[in-house]
């Protein structure tokens, strides 16, 4: 049976450990926004020894390019984008620090094995309910890359924030195999 | 020689950008329904909650759907007997670009090498095709990137046949899996070479949901697909449940000899197409 959690940045060991695949976790709190080109750029900051734009230390990234924000709305549309694309990414952040990433789709096993060794979780967020997910996010601002666009940094400011565990820190993962001899 | 005017062009292709951003289109909506009805997982069941909460919120707040408001894809059938001043390439890039600027909808182009974003979501994906008469039929497709990287073109030897061809689309969407937001709706392209499958797997998703194929042998096996799609089990968002997709679209095209070629290109859940006739 599923439990649901409410947690609040930044995450800590003790909130990851406990959680296990199926979970449900409304977060509130500070979570960061990065995609393809801005992981590309945090991780040629770190060959470079530079400090980046956030801390890694319990932090949240959430895969997400979200639509401009309209008159009167802190942002657009803000569902999660396909994971897998920045699975050549996450083991390095998570060895850093980072807690938790957000996306859909699965992920990679040099992925899942840092998530255990590094007490992290992945979380999915309903692809294609951007309108939906948006409603949680009450504050946005770009924080680095300001010239990527919709692939820039922002911090959000999230409150109960609908979140599932997907692949947990004890090796497990809430997808479906399907049934099909592969 | 009917002249149609630059602007009605432009504001045609503006608004199907925006409207079909921010409004399921029906029949997506109604297949919605029908299958939150037979899912029995309640994963499933509260997946289908949320994207029917989305789409009304959606309607309601014309915030777009998904943050994914896709590559244009427009396919133009254009009556022998008209012109559109000005150019009709020159008109449906116009329309885009004011679409995606007023509807506040992402810009996502961007060049192959450098990554660098066109900056207004041009140049739209244009098919033109000559018809007879003088009117124009313009067809418009959001395409997220999520589920057309699922998507792939395969030739099969003719000896393979159609068991080949179920095999081969059956696998693809088992390996995406959850990747391209399911359930998904699967265009297939069968014959034709290596460019025509992969355009008419494109455009059989242009066909509405509840459309019936007219060839009686091509719906049933669009129906066999399906059925073996949705027993895989992948479900909403890879969930787990009985709908992996909402529904499979066949389009054939006569081939080589020596070729069977085969396209699969995955939609998402919200298969946000729109259609007009200027």
């Amino acid at each position: 049976m599923s439990t649901t959690y409410k947690l609040t940045t930044p995450l800590t060991d003790e909130d990851v450990c406990k959680l296990v695949i199926g979970d449900v976790v409304l977060l509130t709190g500070t979570i960061y926004t990065a995609r393809d080109a801005a992981h590309k750029r945090l991780v040629e900051s770190l060959d470079k020894g530079e400090t980046l734009p956030f801390d890694l230390k319990g932090a949240l990234i959430y895969y997400v390019g979200p639509t401009p924000a309209p008159p009167g709305r802190p942002i657009g549309a803000a569902g999660p984008t396909t994971s897998y694309r920045m699975d050549s990414y996450a083991p390095r952040l998570h060895s850093l620090g980072l807690k938790a990433t957000i996306g859909k789709g699965k992920r990679s096993d040099e992925v899942k094995a840092a998530l255990t060794a590094h007490k992290a979780v992945y979380f999915g967020a309903t692809g294609g309910a951007g309108a939906l997910l948006s409603q949680c996010i009450k504050a946005a601002r770009v924080i680095a890359y300001e010239d990527l666009g919709p692939e820039a940094i922002r911090e959000l400011t999230v409150v109960d924030f609908p979140l599932l565990v997907i692949n947990d820190a004890t090796g497990g993962e809430l997808y479906v195999k399907p049934k099909l001899d592969m | 020689m009917r002249i149609i005017p630059a602007a009605d062009v432009i504001e045609a292709v503006a608004t199907m950008c925006m409207e079909s951003n921010v409004e399921l289109p029906a029949d997506v909506w109604a297949k919605f329904r029908e299958c939150a009805a037979r899912e029995e997982s309640p994963s499933a069941k509260e997946i289908f909650r949320q994207l029917l909460e989305n789409a009304d919120l959606a309607k309601e707040t014309r915030l777009p759907l998904c943050q994914d408001t896709g590559l244009a894809v427009l396919f133009v059938d254009l009556g022998e007997d008209c012109r559109v001043e000005g150019g009709l390439r020159a008109a449906i890039n116009e329309g885009v670009r004011k679409g995606y600027k007023d509807g506040y909808l992402r810009k996502s182009a961007c060049d192959p090498f450098t990554r660098k974003n066109t900056g207004d979501n041009t140049p739209a994906i244009i098919h033109i095709d000559l018809v007879p008469g003088d009117k124009l039929k313009i067809f418009f497709m959001a395409k997220g990137g999520g589920s057309e990287n699922m998507s792939r073109v395969t030739f099969l030897s003719p000896a393979q046949g159609w068991p080949g061809i179920k095999d081969f689309v059956v696998r693809r969407v088992a390996e995406a899996g959850p990747n391209p937001c399911p359930p998904t709706v699967i265009g297939v392209g069968i014959g034709g070479n290596a460019e025509l499958s992969a355009i008419i797997a494109k455009k059989a998703l242009m066909r509405s949901l509840d459309d019936v194929h007219p060839d009686p042998d091509i719906a049933a096996k669009e129906k066999e697909l399906l059925d073996a799609i949705n027993e895989l089990g992948i479900g909403p968002m890879g969930l787990g449940g009985k709908t992996t997709s909402l529904g499979v679209k066949i389009a054939v095209a006569p081939c080589h000899l020596a070729s069977l070629p085969l396209a699969v290109n995955v939609q998402c859940h919200s298969s946000r197409h729109r259609e007009v006739i200027l």
